[in-house]
């Protein structure tokens, strides 16, 4: 069959159209926003009506998606690895419930932050909520994991949790295709009180969910997506997980001497592990993330066997992986290089020329020339480049939505004025019910939503506050007179400072909505035409 | 066969274009192939880097192991550079001399001109201005790619097909556009080559 070159997350969106998908739910986010698109592009899942418009957050998206596996049908949820934080409170408690159509979140993480304030690892939620958690180390695997992934859902009524890395999520492939498998009917859940988290139910269904484990273990130990191979050379024992496993024999192009054991199914194979420590002397961990493999197996391994990995300084503590850091690893001499030359300078990205956000930003700093710096509290998205130079403008970045709520709080603590940045979708995201608390408590802070009229960062998604900010404002509470809505065009840059001035010293919630569209969007409109 | 590549350039100059075409040229060649790409924050003016990996066998991973790539290939000259750390002793680096200056301290074009010729095998040819000569300023990447494609194993034809079928839906006119690119990127390399 002829392959299709596919990214990681693309070939996960393929497999899981092919899989009998009805629908996709996600926020989008790097590196997962692709699956969502990809889908939203597929002619296929056009024709076979799926479900794939952005959610508000990951939160509604999850809840959504598990509405759509209590109705018996298979349902995709996407995120990246911080996402998982927004929708915890959803995914702690679906495991609970468990599934009744398949249902698959995506977390993909971002080892080395290249587009991320963190580099939190999802297998550990996964182990959390007690659920089977699978990860793929190559683009076929995404898309054939996927699949298995469904029917052991279906199979143990249960989410299941698939972990992507950025390098695997952004990385293209030949991939072979099966032929697609049909939708689910609908099928209301034979027990209708399954999904009523009351605590004698609950505690029912989390006996239940812990019976399952010793089954879970036992089809990873069989299935075949963890796979043990003894090597000649029985001095090291290798465990490698996901796209650990390819940065290891990249490093042996003829074949690995040691015994290796690949990890792509958790919980963990505990009777794998234990031959494999059997046969080796010492054993290597090496896997992308947190040393989440590393700290469990101490406790599974019996003998007093030397565990080498991020935990002893063998592999670094943090940042993702690469064949010269496992070379390292395993003691193979690296070749030398050439030394990059000092006439190479850092290119960090910057705002696009002409974009919004930098006459938002001038005029914001004009603004507030006459306080004291250290008022500004932004949130994430593209504007969180104002905190480079030549703006210096904003103080914090923390969580999406965070600040609305932290400038409530400096203000709270008396700093005044105090000033929220958040972009269009953020806000619905994650702004609205701190705006709520700031207008319940008489907050004097101002508000900026800086309106690109899309979800900029990740490449312009629709953004689900389009044409509705001035309403939900309103709606929230918001006096109509402190709802200022400015043009951010060098031009008006006199005009806009008046403006945030005037509203920098209301003594109550003020809202500024600086609205022009992103130019990226225009562009790419541009090109479609 | 075996070919390993870094894409360099600044986020918004084409490099996924240059990496579509060889992927797909490489494919219909039945040749297995990797190729690591940069989405996300960097996209916006920062440096971006592609890993390409070519091959008859298969290949393991994404990521090329730093001092084994086979060619630089690069939309600006400064991030050519960035990546010498990753070239093989005998590896090509082919650059555009045009810079694309958007920091502060953006160093003389000169100096940076001497710090490639360093290397052993480069190629450095104004693909900005090539282009601009074609009526197509867009196409500055395909005639990068052009200048490149003699040192990726694989037979030229196979690039120009796959050119026809990345710009087949953008009609007759972008295709024969970028095959042009294509050419006048190889013939300039050749002539640099001869001095």
């Amino acid at each position: 069959m002829q392959k299709i070159l596919l990214l990681g997350d693309e070939a996960l969106a393929q497999g899981a159209l092919d899989a009998g998908l009805s629908g996709v739910y996600a926020y989008p986010g790097t590196p997962s926003t692709e699956i969502t698109e990809y889908i939203q592009a597929s002619k296929q899942a056009e024709e076979g009506g799926i479900h794939c418009d952005w959610s508000a957050n990951e939160k509604t998206a999850l809840e959504s998606a598990l509405g759509m596996s209590y109705a018996g049908k298979r349902a995709l949820v996407c995120m990246k690895h911080v996402g998982l934080n927004v929708a915890a409170d959803p995914f702690m408690n679906a495991s609970i419930v468990g599934a009744n159509g398949g249902l698959v979140i995506v977390s993909a993480d971002d080892p080395s932050m290249h587009s991320s304030q963190n580099e939190q690892d999802s297998r550990v939620y996964g182990k959390f909520a007690l659920i089977p958690t699978f990860e793929p180390s190559n683009q076929q695997e995404c898309y054939d994991l996927v699949q298995y992934a469904f029917n052991f859902s279906e199979m143990f009524h249960t989410p299941v949790l698939l972990r992507m890395v950025t390098r695997l999520a952004h990385s293209r492939s030949g991939v072979e295709c099966k032929s697609p498998k049909a939708q689910n009917l609908l099928n209301i859940p034979t027990n209708l009180k399954q999904f009523i988290l009351l605590p004698a139910i609950a505690k029912k269904n989390y006996a239940g969910l812990l019976g399952k484990q010793n089954d879970f273990m036992s089809h990873g130990e069989k299935d075949g997506w963890n796979t043990l191979t003894l090597g000649k050379d029985r001095k090291l024992g290798i465990i490698a997980s996901g796209i650990g496993y390819n940065y290891l024999m990249e490093n042996y192009p003829d074949g690995c001497p040691y015994s290796i054991l690949k990890i792509s199914q958790y919980p963990l194979p505990v009777n794998m592990l234990t031959r494999l420590a059997a046969e080796s002397v010492e054993l290597l961990v090496i896997e992308d993330g947190y040393p989440f493999i590393e700290e469990q197996i101490k406790s599974i391994i019996p003998t007093p066997l030397i565990i080498r990995g991020r935990l002893d300084g063998t592999l670094p503590r943090m940042g993702e992986l690469n064949p010269n850091i496992v070379a390292q690893g395993l003691g193979i001499k690296v070749p030398d290089f050439n030394i990059v030359p000092e006439v190479v300078k850092p290119r960090p990205p910057k705002l696009c020329d002409g974009c919004p956000h930098i006459s938002s930003y001038n005029a914001l700093n004009e603004a507030l020339s006459d306080y004291v710096p250290g008022r500004v509290f932004a949130d994430i998205g593209c504007y969180t480049l104002g905190a480079l130079p030549p703006y210096n403008a904003i103080n914090s970045c923390v969580d999406m939505g965070a600040s609305i709520t932290m400038a409530k709080g400096a203000f709270d603590a008396g700093i005044f004025p105090a000033v929220a940045i958040i972009g269009d979708s953020t806000f619905t995201h994650s702004g609205m019910t701190g705006l709520l608390d700031a207008i319940l408590d008489k907050s004097a802070i101002t508000v900026m939503i800086l309106d690109n009229e899309t979800t900029g960062m990740t490449g312009g998604q629709d953004s689900c506050a389009f044409g509705r900010i001035e309403n939900i404002c309103l709606g929230l509470g918001v006096e109509k007179e402190h709802i200022r809505v400015i043009i951010p065009l060098p031009k008006n840059h006199e005009e806009n400072v008046k403006v945030i001035k005037e509203e920098l010293e209301y003594k109550g919630v003020s809202v500024i909505v600086p609205r022009r569209e992103c130019l990226q969007v225009i562009g790419k409109k541009h090109r479609r035409r | 066969m075996k070919t390993d590549i870094i894409l360099a350039g600044v986020g918004g100059q084409g490099i996924l274009s240059i990496a579509a075409t060889i992927g797909t040229a490489a494919v219909a060649k039945g040749l297995n192939i990797k190729q690591a790409e940069v989405h996300g924050m960097s996209q916006r003016g920062g440096d971006v880097q592609s890993h390409l990996r070519l091959s008859d066998k298969p290949i393991a991973s994404d990521l090329i192991p730093q001092g084994q790539v086979d060619i630089i290939i690069s939309v600006e000259p400064m991030e050519a550079l960035r990546y010498v750390d990753m070239l093989k002793p005998d590896g090509w680096i082919v650059t555009n001399k045009a810079t694309f200056n958007n920091i502060s301290n953006y160093p003389e074009a000169e100096d940076i001109y001497n710090e490639l010729k360093k290397y052993k095998n480069h190629i450095i040819i104004d693909a900005n201005t090539i282009a601009k000569d074609l009526g197509s300023s867009r196409s500055a990447n395909i005639v990068i790619l052009g200048a490149a494609a003699k040192f990726i194993d694989m037979p030229y034809e196979s690039f120009e097909e796959a050119l026809m079928s990345i710009f087949a839906r953008k009609g007759e006119d972008v295709v024969n556009a970028n095959i042009k690119a294509l050419h006048a990127g190889t013939e300039a390399a050749e002539k640099y080559i001869k001095g």
